[in-house]
């Protein structure tokens, strides 16, 4: 096996002790960029990318790669202690991490987000370095219609999501849809919903924007109200009983953690698709093929591993039409191909024949920062604890003050954050209203991504939906969609057929 | 990563004198100097041609220590550069605020005139480079020139799939003159950003494009995509077979320029400064590199030379988009 | 509870009557050949809202919801009093961004939230309103160079920048 060989002298480069060093450092700047709310894995390596250039180019790239990794598994600690996701990657992590934190599970929460992301992140390497170079090829042919298609499966997978209000919750995914067409229209080229005139929305409404107002701001609001402003946010406690107990727990989850790892993986190698998708697509085919559905969004353990394997998986999944074809299949890995291409490592396809030694450094790097990842996030387990044990009034100040300046950095835009404190405002007194928010958070980030898609593929088509099923890859997804959208549905009525004959 | 422990330290006596001397005047007879981080606004996305630039301008600069203050860049994609161009216009603090612009410099104002944006207010620093395009099949179609590409596009007719990067971009001028000049009706499907154009080409789900080499070179090189003609006035030497259009008979020749802009109302001071700075940039050996590899042209241009460059442009781009009907 | 139901429903209601109007500036139709307009998708998606609104309404004056059932009051004043001062300080907070900066907003924050809104002794409000601006300082502006908005406290900070870049 010539690629075994190769990995392994990667592995010889990733222990490199400068390079493990990095790794080590990268894995805990990354968790703490992570953890805070509004500063993801993207802004993580964009921000730290100019500080590169003091070590040679793998050197470099192992780091940013290390950050990559350390702010995907942060990303879920700020989605269990504060359930505000910390990254679009990590929005499903909140549905059943934030529950099981007030529940009490903090601690298991965040040990089976761990794990699960470990295990992700090691069948992902598996998976890569075994069927990498064929795969690429793939990839390549996918263009607008099978994008399309994806998306539409994304959706599909989270019919079940919202709430009972079926008005509400249509209203929340489709108010979302519309902000995510705010900005540019690409296939015109027309700037649109300018809202007053306001230039802040030539850019659009940031995902994160709309994410740290609903999951920030109106969230604190809300718990302000809920617990009169002098609870804890929750009990929380860590040992190692509790902790063996959980790894018990883990294991009897395997079929979840493979399922979202495989997904994931697929997911994160098509271009445009990425970890979000990937991560709530793991969930809704969790919840759905589960034998007790309706204990997801409660707690359930499952919700927090399919999604935690599934994000880490395609990440490692998007490193590889990024590496083969030059495409980023995420934002981040856009921000790595500019760093690569900084230092003179041009991506492409030529990269595994010119440098491979690169290549193979970086993927087995990829894994060691998986394994550190672990370690470093399961010692800082109590002392995230802490800080949940911290009183509310002092807590309370200090989310608000990330949540300003991590609305702020991103754009370096003020109109951000105020925009971010009407979503926080409207957020609350309409959630109070019972209207569901987290439709509209999934809606803004997949808005942007199906839209043009759909019309470069009309466009194509010269305006025929006959394209959808005439190719191969989409048809397949779409029908996949198709049934994923009328399942639940069938659900139902098997069900109101079955109840009366059981009556 | 610097000694953090000397910046803490050194951190906590700059509070304490920061305090204290914060009025004291600054000596007028030095010349002039950035007095905190440089905010370098890109017009592009991150990840895009413009944005790689910028960051790799940024890792020069701090890597030759050739300024006090670091260089942040900051991305300002929104309406082809419209937010950029308001941002930089109404900079508060213009001695410290610079943009990275593209032809959208030239044809946004153009095409929004209700930005009130008046590109010969802005400080002319420096012209880096110019970028050319060249027109691209897949190596699959066999094409492997002009005449034959001609034909194929003739007889598919609008089912011919050219991918651009946004309507009414320079990829759309370019597929314009195409079509006049050669009698097509080739269809332009738009995409965000060069890369994913050069994408749908190698994954054979559009005819043709016209990206720029750095873009395609990497499908190129993997023999998947050839360039079968430039738009420049002479062959480009990384692609030595391809003909130049005006070698077969179209004069027609298209740049895109990749040029430092200053805010309105720069101090002369600061205007000579960065004026110096990317002079210092474009000569480092890293920068030759880099506009070779990437097959970028052009001398540096600064001052009022380049801003004529820019009022030389701006007519060329007005022709050109009241040819295609975008503007009156 | 029930007013605010209905006051809610019509107030997004309008709402996407904005965004549907807003959308019309491009063409929303179906455009031959080409498939949809510009201002197609959120023309069609911000009319889908408007549908959800009246059905929202609707629903509201048949009494469906549970929320238009409720003879409960929204908010009571202790929640209004709760929802104002911290809205509006954290509004207050941003505000003061433009004018005194960061470095000037926060500490003023945290004094009000930690000392008149929590209670908490001097010693506390104070060592928090001083390490976390010199926090804030140093991961944002010296460790990622992202400089955050200084409003007329621009000058204090250029001997620093001196000193550590």
């Amino acid at each position: 096996m010539e690629i075994l060989s190769l990995l392994l002298d990667g592995f010889a480069v990733a222990f490199e002790p400068l390079n493990l060093a990095l790794i080590v450092f990268g894995c805990a700047v990354g968790l703490f960029i992570g953890a805070m709310p509004g500063l993801g894995s993207v802004n993580g390596v964009a921000i730290l990318l100019p500080m590169t250039f003091l070590v040679p180019p793998t050197g470099a790239i192992i780091f940013l790669a290390a950050i990559y990794y350390g702010a995907m598994y942060g990303g879920a600690i700020s989605s269990i202690m504060l359930g505000i996701p910390g990254a679009s990657t990590a929005v499903a992590t909140t549905f059943d991490g934030r529950p099981m934190a007030m529940k009490g599970d903090a601690d298991k929460a965040l040990i089976a987000a761990a794990t699960a992301s470990f295990v992700g992140g090691t069948i992902s390497v598996i998976l890569f370095t075994t069927i990498a170079p064929p795969l690429a090829d793939v990839a390549l042919t996918f263009g607008a219609p099978e994008i399309f298609a994806l998306m539409l499966m994304a959706f599909a997978t989270f019919v079940g999501l919202g709430g009972d209000d079926i008005p509400k919750t249509l209203f929340s995914i489709f108010i979302g849809l519309v902000f995510g067409a705010v900005g540019l229209d690409i296939v015109s080229g027309e700037p649109r919903l300018i809202i007053g005139g306001i230039p802040g929305f030539f850019h659009g409404i940031n995902f994160l924007v709309l994410a740290i107002g609903i999951y920030g701001i109106a969230e604190m609001l809300w718990t302000i109200e809920v617990s009169k402003g002098d609870v804890m946010i929750s009990q929380a406690s860590v040992s190692v009983k509790r902790t063996l107990a959980t790894m018990k727990e883990l294991v009897g989850t395997w079929k979840t953690m493979v399922m979202g790892s495989v997904l994931g993986y697929f997911v994160g190698i098509l271009p445009a698709a990425g970890a979000t998708p990937g991560a709530l697509m793991a969930y809704g085919i969790a919840k759905t093929g589960a034998k007790d559905p309706s204990s997801y969004g409660k707690g359930n353990i499952n919700g927090v591993v399919a999604p935690e394997s599934a994000n880490n998986a395609a990440s490692t999944g998007s490193m590889l039409p990024m590496l083969t074809l030059g495409i980023p299949g995420s934002p981040t890995t856009a921000i790595l191909l500019g760093g690569m291409v900084i230092w003179g490592l041009e991506p492409g396809p030529m990269l595994f024949i010119e440098h491979k030694e690169f290549v193979w450094g970086l993927i087995a790097s990829l894994y060691a920062a998986n394994l550190f990842a672990l370690v470093i996030n399961i010692a800082f387990i109590p002392a995230f604890i802490w800080v949940l044990k911290l009183p509310f009034t002092i807590l309370a100040p200090v989310i608000f003050i990330l949540c300003v300046v991590g609305g702020f950095v991103p754009t370096m835009d003020m109109h951000d954050v105020w925009l971010m404190l009407v979503f926080g405002v409207v957020g609350y007194l309409m959630r109070k209203l019972d209207y569901p928010m987290a439709p509209a958070v999934l809606a803004i980030v997949l808005g942007p991504l199906a839209e043009p898609a759909l019309r470069q593929s009309l466009l194509i088509s010269s305006g025929s939906f006959s394209i959808f099923f005439t190719r191969p890859f989409a048809s397949a997804i779409i029908v996949t969609a198709i049934i994923l959208i009328l399942l639940p549905v069938l659900k139902i009525i098997y069900e109101k057929i079955k109840k009366p004959a059981a009556a | 990563m610097r000694n953090f422990g000397t910046k803490i330290l050194s951190l906590s006596v700059a509070l304490g004198l920061g305090l204290g001397f914060a009025a004291a005047p600054v000596d007028s007879a030095q010349a002039w100097e950035p007095k905190k981080p440089v905010e370098f606004v890109v017009m592009a996305g991150k990840g895009g041609g413009a944005d790689k630039a910028v960051r790799f301008i940024q890792s020069i600069i701090a890597k030759n220590k050739m300024s006090s203050k670091p260089f942040s860049p900051v991305n300002k994609p929104g309406g082809s550069g419209a937010e950029a161009l308001i941002h930089v216009k109404n900079a508060s603090d213009p001695d410290h605020t610079l943009m990275f612009t593209l032809n959208s410099f030239y044809t946004t104002p153009l095409r929004q005139p209700s930005l009130k944006v008046n590109i010969e207010t802005f400080t002319p620093v420096g012209r880096m480079a110019e970028d050319t395009f060249l027109l691209w099949v897949n190596k699959d179609s066999g094409i492997k020139n002009v005449d034959q590409f001609v034909k194929a596009a003739k007889a598919a007719g609008n089912k011919w799939i050219m991918a651009g990067t946004g309507k009414n971009s320079e990829d759309n001028i370019l597929t314009d003159f195409l079509n006049k000049a050669y009698g097509l009706n080739m269809k332009y499907v738009p995409y965000k950003g060069g890369g994913r154009v050069a994408k749908e080409l190698a994954g054979n789900n559009a005819n043709s494009t016209v990206n720029n080499p750095s873009e395609q070179l990497g499908f190129y090189q993997a023999g998947k995509t050839v360039p079968l003609a430039a738009f420049t006035p002479t062959r480009l030497p990384l692609f030595k077979d391809a003909p130049t259009f005006k070698e077969i008979g179209k004069d027609f020749v298209y740049f895109m320029q990749r040029t430092v802009v200053g805010a309105p109302g720069m101090s002369k001071g600061a205007a000579a400064y960065y004026q110096g700075l990317f002079k210092k940039v474009f000569n480092s050996k890293e920068w030759q590199g880099y506009m070779k590899k990437k097959s970028l042209q052009g001398e540096f241009l600064t001052g009022d030379a380049l801003m004529k460059y820019w009022l030389v442009q701006r007519e060329v781009q007005r022709g050109m988009l009241k040819k295609m009907g975008a503007i009156k | 509870m029930r007013m605010a139901e209905l006051v809610m429903g019509l107030v997004m209601g309008v709402f996407s009557l904005y965004l549907m109007w807003k959308s019309a500036e491009l063409p929303i139709g179906w455009i031959a050949g080409e498939g949809p307009g510009g201002g197609a998708w959120p023309f069609w998606l911000a009319a889908g809202m408007l549908v959800c609104c009246i059905a929202i309404v609707v629903r509201w004056a048949k009494r469906i919801t549970p929320e238009s059932r409720s003879e409960e009051v929204y908010m009571d004043k202790r929640t209004m009093r709760m929802f104002l001062l911290n809205a509006g300080s954290l509004a207050v907070m941003i505000g003061l961004f433009h004018i005194v900066g960061a470095y000037g907003a926060i500490p003023l924050f945290l004094i009000f939230y930690l000392r008149f809104m929590g209670g908490h002794s001097w010693r506390l409000t104070g060592t928090f309103a001083v390490l976390t601006p010199i926090v804030t300082f140093m991961f944002f502006e010296i460790a990622l160079q992202k400089t955050l908005p200084k409003g007329f406290t621009e000058p204090l900070f250029l001997p620093i920048f001196d000193m550590i870049y």
